[in-house]
C-alpha cells in the first residue's frame, strides 16, 4: 500500500467497498462516467515584515468531490465530512445530473502508473519551522544589505502536502502526494524623487531543503532589491507598435496567455476559441514550437497523474508554427474523440475539474541572445513580467512587463517603468522572427486562475524577438 | 418557506459554543489572548449552454481557525476538522507556532472599548435565495441565455447561462468577551453570448445581476438582453493608432479604479510605504469633484457587514472628500503602526493576521447623465472593458490593456479593441473632469460614468 493508500484507507476508514458503493451511487440515475476525489491537504506560511516575524500559520483541511459525466452534462457535488453516509449523500446529489436507468461502475480497480516526478518529503511540512523562519529572516538581511534605499522588505516561505485518491467508474485508481514550495520576496526601495518595487520568488514540488541549496533566501532577496533599484531610475515606456524582445524564463507567460489558454480543449470542443478550427493551420513562425510538459521532475507545473488519474504527459502545442493539439481532459477527450493528454486539474475537493496547464514552454531555437538584441533598431526588451490576462474568445491578451528597457540601435539604453503589452493569439506568434538557444523555465512562482479556479502552473521561453507588438507606455 | 438546501441547518451544531470553547482552550492552554472564527456556507450553482444543462453543482463546507497571541507574539491555525481532536491540534498547533514568531509591540486584540456590532437588520441574509426549486433555478439560467441569444441571428454560440445561490455563516469570539454571528446570502444571474461577425470573428461579453436577496434581482430576460446588448457592440472591433485623447469609463471599469483607490488606502500598503498615496493626508490628491466614501453598514450590500474580522462594528468612512485624502482603511493593527483609530475595516482570511478590506466603497455619483458626458467629447474612447493587471500601486503606474467604443463628435462610433490605455493613478485621479450620476452597486466597490483627460492610447 502506498502512502496515499495508508491515510485515506486507514485514516478515514475508507474501504474498496466504499468506493465502488459510492460509485454505484454516482451512477444510481445513470450516466457515462463517475469518479470519487478525495483529498487531505496540509500547509505552512510564514513570512517577514519589517524585519520580524509577524505571523505563522497552519492549515489542514480534508474533503471529497463526486462528478457524475451524462454526455455534455456534469453534476457535481462535495462533503468535507469523510463519513460514509455524507460521501453517500454527495453521490446522489452528484447523480441528479443524469436521467436514467442506472449504470454500474466497472468491478475491481486497475491502478495508474503515474510518474515519480518528486521526491516525497511528507516531513517537509512537519519540518521544524523554525527553520523555515531562518530562511525568512536570512531574506530580509540580505534584502537590506543590498542597498540603503531598500526601505521595505517582505519575505514569505509557503509550502503544503496535497495527498489525493481519485477512483472512477471505469477502475480509475489512482493516489499522489503533491509536495509544493514557494519562497517570496517583495522590496520596495526609495529615493527622494521616486519609488520602486521588486519581486522575486521561487520554488516548485520540492521540500525545504531546495532553498538551502539549489536557490537560497539570499539569491531570491537580492534578485528583488535588484529591480527594486533599477525602478527609480526608470522612464516612461513608449506608446506604439514596435519590436520586442523577451528575455528567457518568466516572460514564457506570453506563451500560457497567447496560445496555452485558447488551447484549453473545453473552449474548442464548444467552439468559443479564437483557435477553434485552427488545427493543421499555422499559427506561428516556424521558429516556434511550443509544449506543454507535466512530466518535468520537481517543476511546479508537474504533476505524477492529473486530478482525474490520468498520467501527465508531454503534449506537442505548435510544431515548427503549425496547431498540432489541445489539452484535454477526460470529458473533453470522450466527447471530442481526442487522446487525454492528462491536464485534467482542480484547485481542489470543491471544484470541477477542467482542461489546464501544467509547464508551457517554447523549446530553444539557434539565435544567440546578443545578437538577438543587436538587431532592434528601436524596440523594448521586457525580462520580468508581473500577471497577464487573455479574452479567450476573440484572443486578445495582455501581460504586463515589471521590468524593461528600452533598446536603440541595438543597445540597451534605459529602463523602464511598469507597462502592458498586448496582442492577439493566433497571430502574435507569427511576428517572432528570432529564437534564442537559451531556453529557460520560470524560476517556479506562477498560478494560473481559469473559472475561479488557482492552480500552480510553469511557463518558459528563450530570448526571442517579435518584429512587431503594441507596447502600452505613455511617451512617444 | 420551502427551502430546498438545507445544508446550513443540517449539521445543527452550534457554531458559537464551538468558537467560545476553542478561545478558553486556549487560554487556558496558556495563550495571553485569542480569537477564533468558524465558518458554513452552502452553494448551489448550475450552467446552461445552448439551452442545455451544462453543470449542476450543490455542496456545503465550514472551517475553524484560531489566532493566538503568547505576549506580542501571534500565530494561527485553520481546519475544516471539528471533531474534538481537531480542536486539540488546532490550539495546540497555533500555541507551538506563537513561540517562534517575533514579539510585535503592534500586535493585539482590539481595544475593548472599540468592540462592537451595528445594531438592527442590515438585509444581508434572505432564505430565498434558495427558495426557487432546483427546475426553475436551470430554468432562470436558460431564460438568460436564451433572451441573449434569440435577440439576433449574429449570436451563433454561448459561454453559458447561470443560476448561483450561496448562503454562510460566520461566528467570531474573542477573549475580550465579544461573540458575534453573522448570516450572509448572495444569489447571481448570468449571461455570456457568443456573436459573430461576417468575416467569422468571435467577440463575446457578459452581464449579470446579484443581490443579497432573490426578490432584488433583475429578471433573466432582462440581463440577457444587455448581455446581447454588450456583446453586439463589440463586434468588428478595430485597433486606432496610438493617441492623446480623453476616455470616458463605463462603471464597470471605472469601478475597477476605486479598487485601486481602495488598495492604496489599505493600512497596510500605507506604513509599508507600498503606496502612492502613503503620506498623503490630509492633501489634495484629487479634483474638487471627487468624494469616495466606505460604508460598511448600507443595507443590503456586498460590502456589508455589522462587524469586522477584529470584532469592531463598521461604519462610513469618507475616505476622499472634495479631492482631500482624510483617512485610510485601517485595522487595530494598522492602526497603531500609523498612531490613528481602526475604521473597522479588519478583514480575516482562513489563517493569518487580519488584514483589511473594504466595505462598500464608492465614489459618489455627480449630475451627469452618462450620455451628456459622451456628448461633450469631439474625439475620445469610451472604454467597456480593461484586460490584465498593469497596476504599480508604489508608483502609481498605471497601463492596462482596453475594449471600448471610439467617440466622435460626441457620438459612440466603431467598437476598438487590442490597444492600452495608459497614465499615472495620481494624475488620473486629478484628471477625473466629469462624474456621472449613474451610480449603481453590482459589487461591494462601484463608481458612476467617469471622464479621465489626460491618458495615453496605445495602438498601431
Amino acid at each position: 500500500m502506498t502512502e496515499n493508500q495508508t491515510l485515506f484507507f486507514q485514516k478515514f476508514g475508507i474501504t474498496h467497498q466504499d468506493l465502488q458503493r459510492y460509485l454505484s451511487e454516482a451512477l444510481s440515475a445513470g450516466g457515462d462516467y463517475a469518479d470519487v476525489y478525495f483529498e487531505y491537504l496540509t500547509s505552512t506560511g510564514i513570512s517577514v515584515d519589517e524585519s520580524i516575524v509577524k505571523s505563522a500559520s497552519q492549515s489542514v483541511s480534508a474533503g471529497c468531490g463526486i462528478r457524475v459525466l451524462a454526455g455534455e452534462r456534469t453534476g457535481y457535488a462535495y462533503t468535507d465530512d469523510l463519513a460514509p453516509e455524507k460521501i453517500m449523500r454527495a453521490a446522489r446529489t452528484a447523480a441528479l445530473i443524469a436521467r436514467g436507468p442506472a449504470q454500474q461502475p466497472v468491478q475491481g480497480f486497475k491502478e495508474s502508473n503515474g510518474h515519480t516526478l518528486y521526491q516525497v518529503s511528507s516531513h517537509s511540512v512537519d519540518a521544524d519551522i523554525a527553520s523555515k523562519l531562518e530562511l525568512v529572516i536570512r531574506a530580509d538581511r540580505a534584502a537590506r544589505a543590498f542597498d540603503p534605499k531598500i526601505v521595505q522588505v517582505r519575505g514569505s516561505y509557503a509550502d503544503e502536502l496535497r495527498q489525493i485518491l481519485v477512483v472512477g467508474s471505469d477502475g480509475t485508481f489512482a493516489t499522489d502526494t503533491q509536495p509544493l514550495a514557494r519562497f517570496s520576496v517583495v522590496c520596495i526601495a526609495k529615493s527622494e524623487e521616486s519609488s520602486g518595487k521588486g519581486t522575486a520568488g521561487g520554488g516548485g514540488r520540492v521540500g525545504m531543503d531546495y532553498f538551502l541549496t539549489e536557490k537560497t533566501p539570499e539569491a531570491f532577496a537580492k534578485e528583488a532589491a535588484r529591480q527594486a533599484i533599477i525602478q527609480l531610475d526608470a522612464r516612461e515606456a513608449p506608446a506604439g507598435e514596435m519590436e520586442v524582445v523577451l528575455g528567457p524564463g518568466w516572460p514564457g507567460i506570453l506563451l500560457h496567455e497567447a496560445i496555452g489558454h485558447g488551447l484549453e480543449a473545453d473552449f474548442n470542443r464548444k467552439g468559443t476559441s479564437a483557435f477553434s478550427g485552427l488545427i493543421g493551420k499555422r499559427v506561428a513562425s516556424e521558429k516556434c514550437t511550443i509544449v506543454d510538459n507535466g512530466t518535468l521532475p520537481s517543476r511546479r507545473g508537474s504533476i505524477n497523474v492529473d486530478d482525474e488519474g490520468s498520467p501527465t504527459k508531454n503534449t506537442v502545442l505548435i510544431e515548427n508554427g503549425i496547431l498540432k493539439g489541445y489539452l484535454s481532459d477526460k470529458l473533453s477527450s470522450k466527447l471530442m474523440g481526442l487522446p487525454d493528454t492528462g491536464n485534467g486539474r482542480r484547485e481542489s475537493y470543491e471544484h470541477i475539474p477542467m482542461p489546464r496547464m501544467t509547464n508551457t514552454y517554447m523549446l530553444s531555437g539557434n539565435d544567440a541572445p546578443e545578437d538577438i538584441i543587436r538587431s532592434v533598431k528601436r524596440g523594448v526588451y521586457a525580462v520580468n513580467f508581473g500577471g497577464g490576462q487573455v479574452d479567450i474568445t476573440n484572443g486578445k491578451f495582455v501581460f504586463s512587463a515589471s521590468e524593461a528597457y528600452l533598446v536603440e540601435n541595438g543597445q540597451i539604453t534605459a529602463p523602464l517603468k511598469n507597462c502592458s503589452l498586448v496582442g492577439n493569439g493566433p497571430d502574435a506568434l507569427t511576428k517572432v522572427s528570432m529564437v534564442g538557444n537559451d531556453l529557460q523555465l520560470d524560476e517556479g512562482v506562477g498560478t494560473c486562475g481559469k473559472d475561479g479556479q488557482s492552480v500552480p502552473v510553469g511557463v518558459g521561453i528563450p530570448t526571442i524577438k517579435l518584429d512587431s507588438m503594441t507596447v502600452g507606455g505613455t511617451a512617444r | 418557506m420551502a427551502v430546498h438546501t438545507r445544508v446550513l441547518t443540517e449539521n445543527e451544531i452550534d457554531l458559537k459554543e464551538i468558537v467560545a470553547g476553542v478561545v478558553a482552550r486556549a487560554l487556558k492552554a496558556g495563550a495571553t489572548a485569542a480569537e477564533a472564527a468558524a465558518h458554513e456556507s452552502s452553494e448551489f450553482s448550475t450552467v446552461v449552454r445552448m439551452g442545455e444543462v451544462e453543470t449542476l453543482k450543490e455542496a456545503g463546507s465550514r472551517g475553524l481557525g484560531l489566532r493566538v497571541l503568547s505576549g506580542n507574539s501571534a500565530a494561527s491555525t485553520y481546519s475544516s476538522d471539528f471533531s474534538d481532536e481537531g480542536i486539540e491540534r488546532l490550539v495546540k498547533g497555533a500555541l507551538e507556532l506563537a513561540r517562534i514568531t517575533s514579539a510585535d509591540p503592534f500586535a493585539g486584540l482590539p481595544d475593548p472599548s472599540e468592540l462592537g456590532i451595528v445594531p438592527g437588520d442590515l438585509q444581508i441574509y434572505s432564505a430565498d435565495v434558495y427558495a426557487l426549486p432546483p427546475e426553475e433555478r436551470i430554468d432562470h439560467a436558460r431564460r438568460a441565455e436564451s433572451a441573449s441569444l434569440s435577440s439576433d441571428p449574429r449570436f451563433k454560440n454561448s459561454d453559458g447561462g447561470s443560476f448561483e445561490a450561496s448562503s454562510g455563516r460566520k461566528v467570531f469570539a474573542n477573549s475580550l468577551g465579544f461573540l458575534g454571528e453573522r448570516r450572509t446570502s448572495r444569489c447571481s444571474i448570468y449571461a455570456a453570448p457568443i456573436a459573430q461577425a461576417e468575416n467569422g470573428l468571435m467577440q463575446r461579453d457578459y452581464w449579470y445581476s446579484a443581490a443579497r436577496s432573490f426578490a432584488r434581482l433583475d429578471t433573466p430576460e432582462a440581463i440577457g438582453r444587455e448581455a446581447a446588448r454588450r456583446t453586439l457592440r463589440r463586434l468588428g472591433a478595430r485597433k486606432i493608432a496610438s493617441t492623446k485623447v480623453p476616455v470616458v469609463l463605463d462603471p464597470m471599469v471605472s469601478g475597477s479604479i476605486l479598487d485601486n483607490v481602495s488598495d492604496a488606502v489599505n493600512g497596510d500598503a500605507v506604513y509599508r510605504q507600498s503606496s502612492f498615496l502613503a503620506g498623503k493626508l490630509g492633501q489634495r490628491i484629487a479634483g474638487e469633484n471627487v468624494t469616495v466614501i466606505d460604508d460598511g453598514t448600507l443595507p443590503a450590500g456586498f460590502g456589508t457587514t455589522p462587524f469586522d474580522g477584529e470584532g469592531v462594528p463598521t461604519r462610513r468612512t469618507v475616505v476622499i472628500e472634495k479631492g482631500i485624502l482624510m483617512s485610510y482603511l485601517l485595522n487595530c493593527y494598522t492602526a497603531r503602526k500609523l498612531g490613528m483609530q481602526t475604521t473597522g475595516n479588519a478583514a480575516r482570511g482562513l489563517a493569518g493576521n487580519p488584514g483589511i478590506g473594504s466595505g462598500n466603497f464608492f465614489l459618489q455619483k455627480g449630475d451627469k447623465a452618462p450620455e451628456q458626458i459622451i456628448a461633450g467629447i469631439k474625439q475620445g474612447l469610451y472604454i467597456t472593458d480593461f484586460l490584465g493587471f498593469g497596476v504599480n500601486l508604489v508608483t502609481g503606474d498605471f497601463s492596462r490593456g482596453a475594449t471600448g467604443l471610439w467617440i466622435e463628435n460626441g457620438e459612440l462610433t466603431y467598437p476598438v479593441e487590442e490597444i492600452t490605455v495608459a497614465g499615472n493613478l495620481r494624475e488620473m485621479l486629478s484628471n477625473i473632469s466629469e462624474i456621472g450620476n449613474d451610480l449603481e452597486f453590482r459589487g461591494a466597490t462601484a463608481a458612476p460614468t467617469i471622464r479621465i483627460d489626460g491618458m495615453t492610447i496605445a495602438g498601431e
